[in-house]
């Protein structure tokens, strides 16, 4: 770089430039903070919803599957599964892991109450109304 | 080494490269599992694993970060550390509590963990690469503020230069993102929204400050060009940085309702976040091209090019590749990310640690260079590593494309399951290139004990 271009002036513009765009996104992030009640459906967040989500960390269900695209790769998307599924076919197909199907994928048996299965189908359900932008993900298959 | 208490970094990278090996073993257990999907099930899930796998991969990176700082702020601020005692027993904490931490993950169900440790009283478990027991996030902060406080002091009572302060500014958002790990909303939205203010705006943030400050000190100490250069480059790039990737952190937005403008500030900032990896290849490239002496250790100029070159392929390059919005559409959430994610966090993160290591362990061992043999089998592990990593990469995205096209695109889509069968020939490939990357491994250690020829006197 040539020598009118000093160190103190990529120092400044690095000052500059960080606290401007960290300001921007401060700014972004207080609007978007506005807006998500309105686009989760915040009044649908029950205790039950809550206690469903605890369920989901508790049994870091995240680290199988994905939840609105965020998670591991190792098992189906999560944040469609009650319109792909519905809630009966949830609760029973976690009530039967695993399946034990020689060399297939296994998913542990969790033990859970019917109010835990209740709670979580419940989580799930929320989950999928959230108005995500173009209705993400592209198809029911997540 | 110039000052006596550098030497406590010499256990910091030891425990890094140790970790660094079990994160590789853990990876690849998962490998298997994708392949053969009821291998170790139900002593070892797939979800344990991948937890292991990447929390060891945060920790050994964080062992080498702090193992780093040890050895160059001394020789920065020319003064003997502020407490290499309490970097000791800071050690021992960090590592003891990191191994319980994976002890407990394997040897107890996640959820009796979780009510073990406390979560009751604040749930902030079960979130990606956050799954840590409070104790252990509680430890993390400590270690972090006893650490930040030694450097600190270190740095103020000497030479402040500027690789030191972008180190130390590095180190603190370091320290400061990782609170939003304790904030965890019931809105789901929210959560997810605050998740990513520790996760981007570490590798995608702050975490380039130290990279950038570990590799211009490096630069520094191999080629002896002048200091004035190699600290304006320093700031030009992670000017950039900061420019393109704080906002950049928009293209985590898209699809988890938050509002649409994310659409256009994700893509437009971070399609501009391979800038300052471009840059930082560039610079690598011209410092040694225009070197003022002869280091006699090749490998670590080998590894410190290298770090350049791959930070801008997983990082830039395959970054690039699926974060504009309408690409990211199809690819979220698939092995396209994991691609991603692999050469990456190698490229950058990884890299980095072992061009430290490499430059900074022969003289932590009393010598300038190891002798010529060892630099040869290290320079075997290097290329080893680093082209089956590459390899993994191509086979992911090769997995990804097909699943997208599968499973996403398409008038009759597969379900997920049935989708991964038709890519089982990618993860089988991918399993065994990780043997290939576990061989560079076991060689780059052996490279530590290789007897053969005589080392360079230390300088």
């Amino acid at each position: 770089m040539s020598e009118t271009f000093t160190k103190s002036m990529a120092r400044n513009i690095f000052y500059g430039g960080a606290v401007f765009f960290f300001l921007l996104f401060l700014a972004l992030t207080f609007d978007t903070v506005q807006s998500v009640p309105k686009r989760s459906h915040s009044e649908g967040v029950t205790d039950s919803v809550i206690r469903g989500k605890h369920i989901w960390e508790t049994r870091d269900c995240i680290g199988c599957h994905t939840l609105l695209g965020e998670g591991a790769y190792f098992a189906p998307e999560l944040g469609n599964v009650y319109k792909r599924r519905g809630g009966e076919f949830i609760k029973a197909w976690i009530r039967a892991q695993p399946t034990g199907a020689p060399g297939r994928r296994q998913m542990p048996q969790f033990n859970l109450t019917d109010q835990q299965l209740d709670d979580l189908v419940n989580f799930l359900k929320w989950t999928s109304e959230i108005n995500t932008t173009r209705n993400w993900p592209p198809n029911i298959e997540g | 080494m110039q000052y006596k208490s550098q030497a406590v970094a010499k256990p910091y990278f030891i425990a890094a490269i140790g970790l660094f090996v079990g994160q590789i073993l853990f990876g690849l257990i998962m490998g298997y599992q994708y392949v053969v999907g009821d291998f170790l099930f139900p002593a070892i899930p797939f979800n344990v694993a991948r937890m292991v796998h990447t929390n060891l991969l945060i920790v050994w990176i964080l062992f080498g970060f702090m193992g780093a700082a040890y050895y160059l702020i001394p020789e920065e601020a020319e003064t003997e550390l502020f407490s290499p005692k309490l970097a000791w027993i800071m050690f021992w904490i960090f590592l003891v509590a990191g191994a319980l931490t994976i002890v407990g993950y394997l040897a107890v169900p996640y959820a009796t963990l979780a009510k073990m440790t406390g979560n009751d009283i604040l749930a902030t478990m079960g979130r990606e690469f956050l799954e840590q027991p409070l104790p252990t996030k509680v430890g993390i902060v400590i270690v972090a503020l006893a650490f930040l406080f030694n450097i600190s002091m270190t740095v103020l009572k000497g030479r402040k230069t500027s690789i030191s302060l972008v180190l130390l500014l590095g180190l603190w958002g370091l320290a400061i993102f990782f609170l939003f790990s304790f904030y965890n909303p019931s809105n789901l939205v929210m959560d997810k929204y605050f998740w990513w203010w520790t996760v981007h705006l570490w590798v995608e943030g702050v975490w380039e400050l130290i990279l950038g400050a570990m590799l211009a000190f490096v630069l520094i100490k191999i080629t002896g060009v002048d200091r004035e250069v190699i600290e304006k480059w320093l700031y030009i790039i992670i000017a950039m940085t900061l420019i393109t990737g704080i906002i950049g952190t928009g293209h985590h937005y898209f699809w988890i309702g938050t509002p649409e403008y994310w659409q256009w500030f994700g893509s437009v900032f971070s399609a501009l976040e391979p800038i300052p990896f471009f840059m930082m290849t560039v610079f690598a490239f011209n410092m040694v091209n225009r070197r003022r002496r002869e280091h006699p250790n090749k490998a670590a100029t080998l590894w410190a090019l290298g770090t350049s070159v791959m930070a801008f392929l997983g990082a830039g390059v395959w970054g690039f590749l699926h974060t504009l919005s309408p690409v990211n559409f199809y690819t979220h959430g698939t092995q396209i990310t994991a691609a991603h994610g692999h050469l990456s966090f190698y490229g950058a993160y990884a890299m980095v640690n072992l061009t430290m290591i490499s430059y900074a362990m022969p003289m932590l061992r009393g010598r300038s260079a190891n002798s010529g043999s060892a630099q040869i089998m290290e320079m075997w592990s290097f290329w080893l590593m680093t082209v089956s990593m590459v390899f993994i990469t191509l086979f992911l995205t090769a997995a990804g494309i097909l699943q997208i096209w599968l499973q996403r695109m398409g008038t009759t889509p597969l379900g997920f399951m049935a989708a991964q069968d038709q890519v089982m020939l990618f993860y089988w490939l991918r399993e065994i290139t990780g043997f290939v990357f576990l061989i560079g491994l076991v060689l780059y250690i052996w490279s530590f004990f290789c007897k053969k020829g005589t080392a360079q006197a230390a300088a």
